[in-house]
């Protein structure tokens, strides 16, 4: 795993990935201190993330979109399939290089509430609390970049949709409204939904009958429900958009609370994701 | 050393390795011979746990590869078809990650790089990047990741595709310098090839092993079975009632017919050739027809390969698909 970590890191920084992640991270959250800390004269820095968790709709997958679809590409993968090394060590040795990268302009971010703090009253406690939950947030969205890139071979693809999917993540909250809040739209929209996990089921494991009976399943599960109650599906889908939201949490942060249970939250995504990505790896193998 | 055992693996409906079972000894260098789609890259991939399988086992040393992979992997080097480099870095930098994944630390680490650069002769390239290498180099940088380990085995995937004839040689040349301290399994669908570098031959078509033996051996194999040609002085009807009398003439076809002269090829499954062309020859001169020409045809491993594997096209009777990687 350490091979990977390091082989990685040392790509990261002989290639431009390392320094345009950085250089993104600590502009757009420069822009947002230089705003509201020293024009606005505002002593809350957990504002400043809050503005600043939109640049991972685009530095996110900017970092991710190479990391295991490039392997594919080069037809690298089938060294890593012929080390003396799981496919568990890969993923998570590839995944933690992503951190390191990610943490570096991040420990420069730490420094400016103390920076701060000696031209005024920073509540210190909440802006270090953001700055961890900012860390797990862009974690928790690495995670999802990096099984996004190992679904193809194209660098872009995986950008563009990592792109999309970030962003329509970041928005969920603001669309939930629109969202219909009736029992039977929630109905239909929980069905679309599991033919899309039965679809993802399918392209992960190979295994057509597996996903087709999860699907079917929870479908007949949810109708059944809906006939026997219909007033428990009543507001569900726009609750469901704002359980899904990544960012929405991240504003109890931000709001001055922190929330173990955001943070347990995040770490279930990050532990799925990292899961599935294992899995999209090993499907090759078993294809 | 690697025994295979009942290996089957399918994609979809389409039967690219077919129950293969083979045994391979330590210290020789293997041929893996087979046309296009025959199902070699994919046993290979298998045998080095790129690939799963869908029936049977591949014991490395003991050590199953999907069982204990960790364990048999690290006894076998393995150049794919492609050379997995990552181009952007150099050979040094390449090496040096490969060696670590293979768990080589420190001093070990940096003499075996030196060493599989020494072997491959790559060491005036180790500090250019692998994209501005030529073919040649970036398959030595392939083989030099192979032999990071010391491992007992290298498989190595159409070692000599796409390079030069000058590359070729120098390719070949390693290979049969590994073969001294390995046991080196190659593939190829180039006959040649393998007879100038194998000590065994194991022809694969269609998944399916038909024929394992020396050059020489698969040679003298296929010499029993063979073919005499013969052009007599005299009509077709004569030659024919001739050679009727002769026993062990199990094939009769008049290649050239017409007027005086007839040439014919027969196929005898006699062992002793040449006992039957003595007999074939008493059988002439008794009838007063004179032998013009009789020549017994000695089979190279061209004839052989084509007849291997045109008898398994012919038994089984699907349509040749390419092969998946």
């Amino acid at each position: 795993m350490s091979a990977i970590f390091k082989h990685e890191l040392h790509n990261y920084f002989h290639s431009l990935t390392a320094y345009v992640f950085g250089a993104f991270l600590l502009a757009f959250v420069g822009i947002g201190a230089m705003y509201y800390n020293i024009q606005y004269s505002i002593s809350n820095f957990e504002y400043v993330l809050s503005f600043g968790s939109l640049v991972f709709v685009v530095i996110v997958p900017i970092l991710t979109m190479r990391v295991i679809a490039e392997e594919k590409k080069q037809k690298t993968d089938q060294l890593l399939y012929s080390l003396p090394i799981t496919t568990v060590q890969v993923i998570l040795g590839k995944y933690l290089a992503l951190l390191v990268l990610y943490l570096i302009p991040l420990a420069i971010i730490s420094i400016y509430p103390l920076i701060f703090a000696q031209f005024g009253q920073v509540y210190l406690p909440t802006a270090y609390g953001s700055i961890f939950a900012f860390f797990v947030l862009g974690a928790a969205l690495i995670a999802v970049g990096t099984f996004l890139s190992s679904l193809t071979d194209n660098q872009g693809l995986a950008a563009g949709v990592g792109i999309a999917v970030i962003l329509l993540n970041y928005y969920s909250v603001s669309l939930s409204e629109y969202a219909t809040a009736t029992a039977l739209g929630s109905v239909i929209a929980l069905l679309v939904i599991y033919v899309l996990l039965g679809l993802v089921i399918r392209y992960v494991t190979g295994n057509s009958s597996l996903a087709y009976w999860i699907a079917f399943a929870l479908a007949a599960a949810t109708v059944a429900l809906f006939v026997a109650d219909s007033a428990a599906f009543e507001g569900l889908l726009p609750n469901v958009m704002n359980q899904l939201s990544l960012f929405e949490r991240f504003n109890t942060f931000v709001n001055g609370i922190f929330d173990v249970s955001a943070i347990v939250y995040y770490l279930t995504v990050i532990a799925f994701f990292l899961f599935l990505s294992v899995q999209s790896l090993e499907k090759r193998r078993y294809h | 050393m690697i025994t295979v055992e009942h290996l089957t693996k399918c994609y979809g409906d389409f039967l690219a390795v077919d129950d293969l079972s083979f045994e391979i000894d330590e210290g020789h260098v293997y041929g893996f011979l087979g046309p296009n789609g025959a199902g070699k890259s994919t046993t290979m991939n298998i045998m080095t746990g790129c690939l799963s399988a869908t029936g049977g086992h591949v014991r490395v040393d003991g050590y199953d590869v999907f069982e204990t992979p960790k364990e048999a992997k690290r006894r076998i080097g393995y150049l794919p078809e492609q050379p997995p480099l990552y181009l952007s870095e150099t050979p040094e930098e390449y090496l040096r990650f490969v060696g670590q994944a293979k768990g080589l630390k420190g001093q070990a680490l940096e003499e075996q790089i030196a060493g599989v650069m020494e072997q491959t002769r790559i060491r005036e390239v180790r500090r250019r990047p692998i994209s501005a290498l030529s073919k040649g180099y970036r398959q030595r940088v392939g083989i030099a990741q192979a032999l990071l380990g010391d491992p007992r085995v290298i498989i190595l995937d159409e070692p000599t595709v796409g390079l030069d004839p000058i590359q070729i040689i120098e390719i070949r040349e390693l290979i049969r310098q590994l073969g001294q301290h390995h046991t080196v399994i190659l593939s190829s669908h180039i006959l040649s090839e393998v007879q100038a570098i194998c000590d065994k031959i194991l022809i694969i078509n269609r998944g399916k092993l038909i024929a394992f033996d020396t050059p020489e051996g698969l040679e003298k194999r296929l010499l029993a079975p063979s073919q005499i040609t013969l052009t007599a002085d005299g009509p077709e009807e004569t030659v024919r009632s001739i050679l009727g009398e002769v026993p062990h003439i199990t094939g009769l076809e008049v290649t050239g017919a017409g007027g005086e002269r007839t040439a014919v090829r027969l196929k005898t499954d006699l062992e002793d050739i040449y006992d039957l062309s003595r007999q074939i020859f008493f059988a002439f001169a008794g009838r007063q027809v004179a032998l013009l020409e009789l020549a017994l045809k000695k089979t190279d491993l061209e004839d052989i390969f084509l007849e291997l594997t045109e008898q398994t096209a012919g038994e089984s009777q699907e349509n040749g698909e390419e092969e998946n990687p």
